[in-house]
């Protein structure tokens, strides 16, 4: 059995199909012979890293993934969160770093597509994208070519396909050079009883192929660029690059939730990484059916293909459905109606093997389960990097504070890591389908749940500063921050995923970091309660040695019950009061401000106590749905000055002033710039002030009332000294031009 | 009155169009399929809406001028049937000839998502007709081919003729350099045939529409059609 | 046969992107380039007609689709060998 004119298997071949002498003794033991060639294909793609999970699966397995609301935690292609109402939230991120470096524009626009098809083969209709987007130092000539190309393929592929791209975070730094982090997030919402599964259900139902033809763009594309590192032939690979079509995309969304209507619809899978290969064979082996099928009826876009090239394409915006048998022309018709190619290309079987003809040969004939669950998980051994002690050090004492305030606070607002991201999310549609109550630039966008009173609030979030210095509490710190982010809109987090982009696994410093963040993500959701229902794990971002920093990227899914709570980040009027709700300590340690001011990553992460943060998220909720706040800020990077600045600037019409007074023992840099944890800036009719402090009192949180809004300048007072005071629209311009006026400039 | 939303594969603002005739304006509103060349007197207005009508691949517009609907559509403007197309709806109404001039790619080159001021120019259209003359409607543009071209000639004849509707300004209503988004020529942001019964703006008024938002300025634009037909 | 077509922007209508990459070229120092016009580049195999018949088919594509003869100019060759 195999196809004509295979290549002879020799341990050449083994290895440049990305598997180790060992694998390949595992796979001739599981089968009890040797694969052939094209059975060779199919075990290189399932077992390789980005497919079968093998390093992350052990540490995987801690995070808690159960709640009241979960329908489908991790496993199937999305997770799906009970929102009430007959309704449910579907959604997941997911990772396309190494195909956008070697080919931006598309590899992001497929990153977009492959994410939004994992949320609708759920049944779920997709309402929104976020994406989280990580470049190199900005003074590398390749960083604008890369930001322009992936923000161009985002935009093209969202846009087209009409999903909103509602925010989102852009970070710059040194250890991006050589890989960049393209993570995309999709919210989708389905009926509760119309959720589909990815199973190939019921013997002798019939098994279908939808959307484009196959094509030879993409054998070995995301497994395998996924799976290693880079190293200077990364060029060459750039024909592993897919190609998107948005147009078919959108197609598809709507014939497949046209097609998912039918009662005699059993599963759907996309084709996403290894195509047809891991569509079938996990289908099959969530089922514990077989498969068979035909690839000679598989609708082809070039002539001569092989059944190994087949079974590995990766074209994009391609489907497998399971429909019950004698309702293969029905299935069809619907994508007829749509101008998409449709196929009935096989059939479920009972005894649990794939089986693949081709023109009238048989030429695999695998046991599903040793291809989807054979490769064994690796005990990766794991050390502390020794140079953290030396990073960890930081002698304030040697750190000038500056005498006047006004020079760093305008330096951070126009550095590229604060600056507003306006020039990015206005290449985006982030207003189509109606539903973005809060558009992008504020701490989460927010969206309206049609025909309820609900909303949900989205927002994704990492520090990978802190997740090097320490990955444990800068984990923590992204599940925290992201939930303060929900809080802050009005939303309780309901369901987290997540995409932990690291390097090279295979070195102990970076198993031990990916083991840490993994704990400090489970640590954290267990104590905020919120299930981990979804994710995606990328490793090898690494090049020539150099890792990236770890970035463990968590977003958030958040519940209004009432969307009259959405709450923004900017004041609202003139004359209201500004308050700080949380404390601030004497922290700097790998502050934006050290780094671009100083020019240091360094010193310890902020603290995080888990009950503070608890404490305050509950308070700031309470505050916003007893309609006592009108704003409400979280402070991240740049701290409470920034935290000051945004809320008065990132107003999208007219931006207003502040008059602040601190009083404090503490530099007034740390004070200002230092980024201590579970703070939130808030506004409020002055007449508010006291039920304010009362509930502050009840949850025990500390609330300092700071001043007020109005005049045309933020004025910041210290112990009585005014220490800051910059015109609003200075700082708006300086604000919301850098990131535009960065990628205007030739080089 | 009874409306109709033209639905071509790769329309993407059809929902919300149809959301605001029907849900927030309470009008009787049906889907019309692209393949489906039936007439359409059976409505007091079409609306052609915003997307990317089969991928917006050639150019904006190119390929769904020759679907069936169009031949209706085209058919409907000639019997004075009221017409709105918006963004991409425009695009494929200029495609088709029904609308005088072109759209260009944004002089930015970048696609465009955000609030816009645009000024009325003329109100004796039955689009603009319960508007105040000079009256600023604040109005979102998500496109990256609005960039608005026609000669000299024509558009002196559109100006003679009052076929140019709204353009982009400042708050104020001044139609500056600076309030031109995309590089529009005479900032035009929306113009009309010569008889006056077709439509066609970049700017999304379904999307300034639903009192959800703050901002319901696009309601002045529905508003006038529902005037005008019930006239 | 095998019509090659050219549709490029006509004289008087803004090209930002062949004004983007002569900017480029020159920041690269090709200092001679005096403008830059970008356009499409079609290829169309046709079968079963006369060259002749080729001539008025073609202009009737571009006249008809490929072409927005509002703004765009096309030009075109029929190569009979291919």
């Amino acid at each position: 059995m195999s196809a004509p004119n295979e290549p002879e298997i020799t341990p050449q071949v083994v290895a440049d199909h990305g598997l180790t002498a060992g694998e390949y003794e595992r796979i001739q033991e599981l089968l009890g012979r040797a694969p052939n060639f094209t059975e060779l294909g199919i075990f290189s793609v399932m077992w390789s890293e980005h497919c079968s999970y093998k390093s992350s699966r052990p540490h995987l397995k801690t995070l808690p993934i159960e709640g009241p609301r979960v329908i489908e935690g991790p496993g199937e292609n999305a997770g799906v969160v009970d929102i009430g109402d007959g309704l449910a939230a579907v959604f997941k991120i997911e990772s396309h770093n190494h195909p956008s470096f070697v080919e931006p524009h598309q590899g992001a626009a497929t990153g977009v597509g492959g994410i939004m098809r994992d949320v609708f083969t759920m049944g779920a209709r997709p309402i929104a994208l976020l994406n989280s987007l990580r470049f190199g130092e900005p003074a590398d000539a390749r960083t604008r070519f890369l930001l322009n190309g992936v923000v161009e393929g985002i935009a093209s592929y969202g846009n087209c396909t009409g999903v909103p791209t509602v925010g989102g975070e852009v970070y710059f730094d040194p250890c991006y050079n050589g890989n960049i982090l393209v993570n995309a997030f999709c919210l989708g919402l389905v009926k509760t009883d119309k959720v589909f599964r990815a199973r190939a259900g019921g013997v002798g139902n019939a098994v279908i192929y939808v959307g484009s033809k196959t094509g030879r763009d993409g054998i070995h594309g995301a497994s395998l660029l996924a799976s290693a590192e880079f190293d200077e032939r990364t060029e060459e690979k750039r024909p592993t690059v897919q190609v998107g079509d948005p147009f078919t995309e959108k197609l598809l969304i709507e014939a497949c939730l046209e097609l998912m209507k039918k009662d005699w619809v059993i599963g759907v899978q996309d084709m996403g990484a290894a195509g047809l290969t891991s569509s079938s064979f996990e289908m099959a082996g969530r089922e514990g059916t077989g498969i068979e099928m035909d690839l000679s009826k598989v609708p082809l876009r070039e002539t001569g293909m092989t059944p190994y090239e087949i079974l590995l394409s990766e074209s994009q915006e391609r489907m497998l459905f399971v429909v019950e048998k004698g309702h293969e022309e029905d299935a069809i018709e619907i994508f007829r109606k749509w101008d998409l190619d449709a196929a009935f290309i096989g059939h479920v079987t009972a005894s649990p093997s794939v089986r693949i003809l081709f023109e009238g040969r048989e030429v695999v004939n695998l046991p599903v389960l040793p291809v989807v669950d054979g490769c064994l998980g690796l005990e990766r051994p794991a050390r502390r990097p020794v140079w953290l002690d030396h990073v960890k050090e930081l002698d304030l004492a040697a750190v000038d504070e500056p005498a006047q305030g006004g020079a760093a606070l305008k330096a951070l607002l126009g550095s590229l890591n604060i600056a507003s991201r306006e020039w990015v999310y206005e290449q985006y549609d982030h207003m189509v389908r109606l539903n973005t109550l809060i558009m992008p630039g504020s701490d989460a966008a927010v969206l309206r749940v049609p025909d309820t009173n609900k909303a949900l609030a989205i927002a994704v979030d990492c520090n990978s500063r802190y997740c090097q210095l320490d990955p444990y509490l800068g984990a923590q710190i992204a599940v925290s921050e992201c939930a303060r982010n929900i809080a802050c809109s009005g939303g309780e987090p309901i369901g987290l995923t997540n995409c932990l982009n690291f390097g090279n696994p295979e070195r102990p410093e970076i198993m031990w970091q990916f083991e840490q963040a993994v704990r400090g993500i489970g640590d954290a959701c267990r104590f905020f309660d919120i299930p981990v229902v979804s994710g995606n794990v990328s490793l090898y971002n690494e090049t020539k040695g150099e890792a990236i920093f770890p970035t463990p990227t968590v977003a958030l899914v958040g519940l209004l019950e009432d969307r009259d709570w959405q709450t923004s980040q900017w004041f609202k009027n003139s004359g209201d009061e500004i308050g700080l709700l949380g404390e601030t300590f004497p922290e700097l340690g790998g502050s934006e401000y050290l780094s671009v001011l100083h020019k240091e990553t360094r010193g310890s992460p902020p603290a995080l106590d888990l009950n503070r943060e608890k404490r305050l998220q509950a308070l700031v909720r309470e505050l916003i749905h007893g309609r006592h706040i009108l704003s409400a800020h979280d402070c991240s990077e740049g701290g409470l000055a920034v935290a000051l600045a945004e809320s008065c600037i990132s107003h999208p019409e007219t931006p207003l002033g502040a008059e602040i007074g601190l009083f404090s023992p503490l530099r007034k840099d740390a004070l200002l710039f230092g980024e201590s944890q579970s703070r939130v800036v808030i506004s409020y009719p002055r007449e508010a002030r006291d039920t304010i402090a009362a509930r502050a009192g009840e949850r025990k949180t500390p609330f300092t009332p700071l001043g007020s809004v109005g005049g045309e300048a933020l004025a910041i007072a210290v112990n009585g000294e005014e220490y800051i005071r910059e015109d609003v629209r200075t700082l708006n311009d300086l604000w919301r031009g850098s990131l535009g006026d960065y990628v205007r400039q030739t080089s | 009155m009874k409306c109709g939303v033209v639905v071509f594969p790769g329309s993407n603002c059809d929902h919300d169009c149809y959301h605001i005739l029907k849900h927030i304006l309470g009008l009787s509103t049906e889907w019309i399929w692209h393949k489906d060349d039936a007439d359409l007197d059976r409505f007091d207005a079409v609306v052609l809406p915003g997307g990317f009508s089969f991928g917006d691949y050639l150019r904006p517009g190119a390929i769904s001028r020759f679907s069936p609907v169009m031949k209706a559509v085209t058919r409907y403007a000639n019997k004075g049937g009221h017409i709105l197309g918006i963004c991409n709806g425009f695009q494929i109404l200029l495609e088709a000839g029904l609308l005088p001039g072109a759209l260009l790619t944004n002089r930015s080159q970048k696609f465009i998502c955000k609030p816009v001021a645009t000024v009325v120019e003329t109100t004796e259209t039955p689009f603009t007709r319960s508007c105040k003359k000079n009256a600023v409607l604040k109005l979102p543009i998500a496109h990256k081919q609005g960039n608005y071209f026609a000669d000299t000639e024509t558009l002196q004849r559109m100006a003679d003729n009052g076929q140019v509707l709204l353009r982009y300004a400042d708050a104020a209503g001044q139609v500056t350099e600076a309030a031109n988004p995309n590089g529009s020529v005479g900032n035009i942001a929306a113009v009309a045939n010569e008889r006056k019964n077709v439509m066609g703006m970049m700017p999304h008024p379904e999307r300034a529409a639903d009192p959800l938002w703050p901002n319901v300025d696009g309601q002045a634009i529905f508003q006038s059609l529902i005037e005008s037909i019930a006239s | 046969m095998l019509a090659k077509i050219h549709v490029t922007f006509k004289n008087g209508v803004l090209d930002p992107q062949g004004k983007a990459v002569h900017h480029a070229l020159n920041d690269l120092g090709f200092n001679e380039v005096r403008d830059v016009t970008l356009g499409k580049y079609l290829e169309i195999k046709l079968e079963g007609v006369s060259a002749e018949e080729a001539e008025h088919r073609v202009s009737d594509m571009c006249e008809k689709l490929l072409a927005n003869t509002v703004i765009e100019s096309y030009r075109y060759t029929l190569d009979p060998t291919d």
